[in-house]
């Protein structure tokens, strides 16, 4: 069962806002999805290893040349405030 | 000649001919796309003027006796979320909405690069979340066969755009299903290659493990062509497959040359109960075809596929939810006005920007991998797609190619399914355990029921996107002989 708190908690780290009726949703919600995910203890799992990606990655080296790359700005071209060549935000420590 | 009725090949070798000019090509698209657009709402942005210039270079290229590029006066759309500098790029939905990419993606340049004319981005579900194209923060898709039907989704705009011939060529995105599933919808040929064989440098994420960009057009060789063009390792994207594959294949051959010593599996899965029982004896029409061009058939088994929709569920979700952590309205996208301190900005921005379906995959998603849920459900959803990966494996033994169909309903009325919460999105559920796996799959138009379009699914293995293309030429060569 998911509870009022953990969706808010959730909601919280995901930095979204959800109205009374939004959480009433969201709990609902879950518990359906969560209910249907049951179906993955029909397999067993145990010994099988997990997919995080289905290539193996070879990263290749190159040669350590500069190359260009965008100008500071065309970086801050698409936000709302910028100072001296900086993103301008508010104080974030008190 | 109505220009926008023919086909890609058609186009560039009627411009190296000199019959018709790059210029002529564009304005026709762009009349058609001004004629039809407001009401098929395929199209999110329209670059008309810079069209019209890249059409002037192609034309002067030609005057001037130079070599031009393989999609040489080729109007092509992009799903509108994949950059292209200096355009607005919006994913349909407010948080990008005046967002302008500083950069164009891999894709974009090599389009470029060939001579490609983009002539607009085109219209989707909010950041690719959704399977009929209702999403997007600029208004729903309509389905060119029926104006009642949804499109299919994500790459609704883009599907619906190379039906109504708005363009011969388009991209799309598909994470599980995008491309498919609204090829079948709108009766067009639609490919999601394997997983790295083109780059996603530019593309702006679902599910990193998961997305793939591919191609639409309206027959196989013309989708051949541009996945051709777009295909191939980029440095700047670390899951691209590094060696080449080859994509090369001759038009206008015998269908039965294509399927020569061709094996063709199909899942004995395929048959559950979501399935539209008229689509059975299309399966049974298919699978007389193919065995009449000599293909040998074959039935396998895919014993996980039961379990596709909840690990992809998991695994996309997840990632959704960090992939969407970049927007906070300080960089780029949308920014809130009421905020007093940074956490306000946010939230408000986050709140205000993204659309219900968003909001509501990001949610879930935290909670996969928070409070100790990683475990219970993330890993057992990484360990469950080992088993898919390896029946796929099993099955390819057996077989070359793999058919189902694209998807397991035939398209529905828009707002149908709109405001319905579904547990499970069965509609791509055939088209899901290809993304899972990494294989390379093909929605190809097979006819109609009652009116509605059926899109086959032809999939093939890691890197075999030839067999999977030859499979595609030889079915769309039977349908026209009739066979």
């Amino acid at each position: 069962m998911v509870t009022k708190e953990q969706i808010e908690h959730i909601a919280d780290l995901c930095k979204l806002r959800l109205s009374e009726e939004e959480k009433e949703r969201a709990i609902y919600e879950f518990t359906l999805i969560l209910q249907s995910l049951d179906e993955f203890d029909n397999v067993n799992l145990e010994n099988v290893e997990p997919t995080l990606e289905v290539n193996k990655h070879t990263q290749r080296f190159r040669e350590d040349i500069v190359k260009p790359t965008l100008t500071r700005d065309e970086v801050l071209e698409n936000t709302e405030e910028k100072q001296y060549g900086y993103f301008k935000l508010l104080k974030i420590v008190e | 000649m109505d220009i926008v009725k023919l086909s890609a090949i058609e186009i560039r070798d009627k411009i190296l001919k000199k019959e018709i000019s790059a210029t002529e090509v564009v304005k026709a698209h762009l009349d058609r796309i001004e004629e039809i657009d407001k009401d098929l709402n395929a199209f999110i942005t329209i670059h008309k003027e810079e069209a019209l210039k890249s059409a002037e270079r192609v034309d002067e290229k030609i005057r001037n006796g130079e070599e031009v590029g393989t999609l040489a006066g080729i109007p092509v759309a992009i799903k509108d979320n994949i950059v292209v500098k200096g355009k607005r790029t919006t994913c349909g939905s407010k948080m990008l909405e005046n967002f302008i990419p500083p950069y164009d993606a891999t894709v974009v340049e090599k389009i470029k690069n060939q001579d490609g004319i983009i002539i607009g981005k085109t219209n989707m579900d909010e950041f690719a979340m959704g399977s009929s194209s209702e999403t997007s923060y600029f208004g729903p898709v309509k389905n060119p066969v029926n104006e009642k039907l949804v499109p299919g989704g994500s790459s609704g705009g883009s599907a619906a755009a190379v039906k109504a011939n708005e363009v011969p060529l388009a991209l799309g995105t598909d994470t599980g299903g995008s491309i498919r599933q609204p090829a079948a919808y709108c009766d067009v040929v639609g490919i999601k290659p394997s997983y790295g064989l083109v780059s996603r440098y530019g593309v702006i994420p679902l599910a990193n493990t998961l997305d793939a960009v591919g191609v639409f057009g309206r027959d196989v060789s013309d989708a051949g062509l541009i996945l051709s063009a777009i295909a191939g390792y980029d440095e700047k994207d670390s899951t691209c497959y590094e060696y080449p594959v080859d994509l090369t294949f001759e038009r206008n051959l015998e269908p039965s040359e294509y399927v020569k010593g061709m094996k063709i599996g199909i899942p004995k899965e395929i048959y559950i109960d979501e399935l539209d029982k008229r689509l059975v004896g299309k399966m049974d029409e298919i699978i007389k075809l193919y065995e009449s061009l000599g293909a040998e058939v074959v039935e396998i088994t895919l014993p996980h596929m039961e379990y596709c929709l909840s690990t992809y569920h998991v695994i996309c979700k997840a990632e959704v939810s960090s992939n969407m952590a970049r927007f906070d309205g300080i960089r780029f996208g949308h920014r809130t006005e009421e905020y007093s301190n940074v956490d306000e900005l946010y939230k408000n921005s986050r709140t205000e920007g993204f659309g219900e379906e968003v909001k509501r995959r990001i949610l879930m998603g935290t909670y996969f991998l928070s409070m100790g849920h990683g475990r219970k459900y993330y890993e057992k959803a990484l360990r469950m797609r080992t088993l898919i990966c390896y029946d796929f494996k099993k099955a390819f033994e057996k077989c070359n190619i793999i058919l189902t169909p694209s998807s397991p309903i035939l398209p529905f009325e828009i707002g149908k399914l709109k405001d319905e919460f579904v547990v499970k999105d069965f509609t791509s559920i055939f088209a899901i355990p290809v993304n899972l796996a990494g294989l390379c799959a093909m929605s190809i138009p097979c006819g109609y029921i009652e009116g509605l379009p059926v899109g086959l699914q032809i999939i093939g293995g890691r890197y075999e996107d030839l067999n999977m293309i030859k499979a595609g030429l030889a079915f769309e060569g039977g349908m026209k002989n009739g066979i």
